[in-house]
């Protein structure tokens, strides 16, 4: 589950992170009264307006301004709320910006030299153990310096024992500190690292991490993403959950304890298990259509999941026929048909032809089921059944 | 022969009372798989399913000298309960609790490392099969028949798929090995390749995984090396958009060597048998046993 800027920010003062000043704002008044007060009491000459979205590369899109003055201020907030934001990372659809964050300008000239690094911390899946992976080149797209400066990307890995004093001194030296900035980068590395663990992260990452020119250090972005699985134990956590972000069809389906994800194709499908669901959609690569959508109905099919999923997958115009693949193992065959019956009279209407195979436990009698219905559906056996019928539909 | 699992296993059941553990326990008992009791901490010295309940698994492991377990505990006591397995004794561990956090499959993992006798499969598996003679998870028993082939994959369903494909050209099945579809699993594909490479009984093996991580591409470079019997492969979610957790929490496609086409091609290149379709996996096998 991914978290706004601001609340990852929140989450990493908590642990002794030193961040920017911030506020979050929803309108430019907001806003504007946001930055009095900042400048008031941090003595910052300017503020920065970050638009507050589920998507890296803001700044690009033209959702991070920086404001030397109030008129700023109220000119770019009133720019940027409201605003439909087209990032690298958001798709050509872009995402609407609800809020902004309204910080304290820590870019001021100084006595020492302003630098940018680059830390994040997350799973190495080979190893099972958490590694620190940062780089002296912040402020970039570190998928960048890995394919252009590989020489400049370090990583530190962790002992599932905990975070050692050491290898935050390690990372510091790496990152070419000397003096305060030093001693304030190891404090740093290891109150990222303290917050990593307590909120059961799955990612964070900072970038840029500042040294202002008086060697202070500062978070000055934060991505953070929470391991849903471990949501159970922080159920503040779970409070911070921004469906707005989120496609409203998954939302739904999730609220039916469907798997669901939307894709840009023209065929609907309907899986049973997330390999058995990922299999069908490169069938119906396959069988020369797009997938519309994954979606694992999981252990429980019945009627109740499989009207939830046709609604779902209907909403989307662009679907042209669905394919359910239900391989029965402890789900019955002749439940899930019975399922797609019922489900079919409940709904009423469903404008495009269906495909349904089902497989193992009980097949034989779903088949049996969905042949006596007098529905138009099509029934399939085998997978290679359900790809010829499928090439037939999208042509 | 066999690997993992067979018909002289004797197996317990951790979270043997609730409902998961009491449905699949019967499912097991009925194909024959010799479950010799099970555990419940507080319901100890109770019988259930004609079975004796344990409050440990150190006590059950006494009493009953279970050597493999098979966990059905909700997946916020599931890591609680692979340690405990692993410090009774217990030598094969198969963790079916999906929704594990991932901070406490790292300490797991870790903890492991002090018991190398003990191998777990799992968390968020299928189980193991060896056919008609155990069968240690939640897999439909009756579409596997016994045989030469081995299996290993990440999901549950699809392997489902793969072994019915099997089944019905006449190819049965040494043992099957649902790895699971976590980011951190006990087994990795290249080790559940490993046994099954070693065991004389299979001649050929059928590896299905996913999008996310490196173990197919791991598994494929040691095969390359190493192979002695013929492998078939199929790696799901060929259409499966970047960044998007595909189900499986582990089924998430990170960069460019961790999509479906990048291991597809290495796997083609180490020598396995790459099928696109997964309707062809069966077929190729076959093919591949002439």
């Amino acid at each position: 589950m991914n978290l706004h800027e601001h609340q990852s920010k929140e989450i990493l003062k908590k642990s002794g992170v030193p961040v920017p000043t911030g506020i979050v704002a929803y309108t430019p008044e907001e806003a504007v009264k946001a930055a009095r007060l900042i400048m008031a009491t941090t003595g910052a000459d300017s503020v920065a307006i970050k638009a507050q979205i589920h998507a890296g590369g803001r700044g690009k899109g033209g959702g991070v301004k920086i404001a030397h003055n109030i008129e700023e201020v109220e000119m770019h907030s009133k720019n940027i709320i409201g605003m439909t934001l087209v990032t690298p990372q958001t798709g050509p659809n872009g995402k609407l910006v609800r809020k902004v964050l309204v910080q304290q300008g820590v870019y001021y000239p100084g006595p020492s030299e302003i630098k940018e690094f680059y830390i994040s911390i997350l799973l190495n899946r080979a190893t099972g153990r958490n590694i620190i992976v940062y780089s002296p080149q912040g402020g970039m797209d570190i998928e960048a310096v890995a394919a252009e400066t590989p020489h400049l990307l370090f990583k530190e890995e962790i002992n599932p024992i905990g975070i050692q004093a050491y290898q935050a001194r390690k990372v510091a030296t790496n990152l070419g500190l000397t003096g305060k900035a030093y001693s304030q980068m190891v404090k740093f590395v290891m109150s990222i690292y303290d917050a990593y663990i307590k909120n059961d992260l799955s990612l964070l990452e900072v970038n840029p991490v500042l040294k202002t020119s008086e060697d202070d250090i500062f978070a000055v972005d934060a991505k953070c993403a929470v391991d849903e699985n471990a949501l159970f134990r922080h159920p503040e956590l779970a409070e911070l959950r921004d469906i707005n972000e989120e496609d409203p069809a998954e939302v739904e389906a999730g609220e039916n304890n469907l798997n669901f994800v939307k894709l840009d194709g023209n065929v609907g499908c309907m899986v049973n298990g997330a390999g058995l669901a990922m299999a069908t959609m490169d069938i119906i690569k396959l069988s020369g259509g797009d997938p519309a959508n994954f979606l694992d109905v999981g252990g429980g099919a019945n009627a109740k999941t499989v009207a939830a999923g046709f609604r779902i997958i209907l909403k989307d115009p662009n679907v042209k026929a669905i394919l359910i693949n239900i391989f029965g193992g402890i789900v019955r065959c002749d439940r899930v048909a019975q399922g797609v019956v019922d489900a079919y009279k409940e709904i009423g209407n469903i404008p495009v032809p269906v495909i349904v195979r089902l497989q193992g436990t009980n097949a034989l009698e779903g088949k049996q089921i969905i042949d006596d219905s007098g529905l138009k559906v099509y029934s399939a056996i085998t997978l290679q059944e359900a790809a010829g019928l499928v090439k037939q539909m999208v042509n | 022969m066999s690997v993992l699992v067979n018909k002289n296993s004797r197996v317990i059941v951790q979270g043997f009372t609730g409902g998961e553990g009491t449905f699949h326990a019967t499912q097991m008992i009925e194909y024959g798989t010799n479950v010799v009791g099970g555990v419940t901490p507080g319901k100890g010295g109770q019988t259930h399913l004609n079975l004796p309940v344990f409050n440990t698994v150190d006590e059950a492991v006494k009493a009953t000298k279970a050597d493999v377990s098979v966990i059905f505990v909700p997946p916020a006591y599931a890591a609680d309960g692979i340690m405990e397995a692993a410090t009774a004794g217990i030598k094969v561990i198969v963790c079916i609790s999906e929704g594990i956090p991932t901070s406490d499959m790292v300490k797991v993992k870790h903890f492991l490392d002090d018991y190398p006798n003990t191998r777990l499969v799992g968390p968020n598996c299928p189980g193991v099969i060896t056919p008609e003679e155990a069968k240690v998870g939640i897999m439909p028993g009756f579409i596997h028949k016994k045989g030469n082939v081995g299996v290993v994959s990440r999901s549950g369903t699809l392997t489902y798929e793969a072994v019915d494909q099997l089944t019905k050209l006449g190819l049965g099945q040494s043992t099957c090995i649902g790895i699971g579809g976590d980011p951190i699993i006990g087994t990795t594909t290249l080790e559940a390749v490993k046994l099954l490479m070693a065991d004389p009984e299979t001649k050929g093996i059928v590896m299905i995984g996913e999008i996310g991580g490196s173990m197919e591409t791991d598994a494929a470079r040691w095969i390359m090396e190493n192979e002695t019997k013929p492998v078939v492969g199929f790696i799901a979610g060929q259409t499966a958009p970047k960044g998007r957790r595909m189900g499986h929490a582990g089924a998430i496609i990170g960069g460019a060597d961790d999509t479906a086409a990048a291991k597809m091609k290495i796997m083609r290149e180490c020598g396995i048998h790459v099928v696109e379709s997964p309707a062809d996996i069966g077929k190729t096998m076959r093919d591949a046993l002439k």
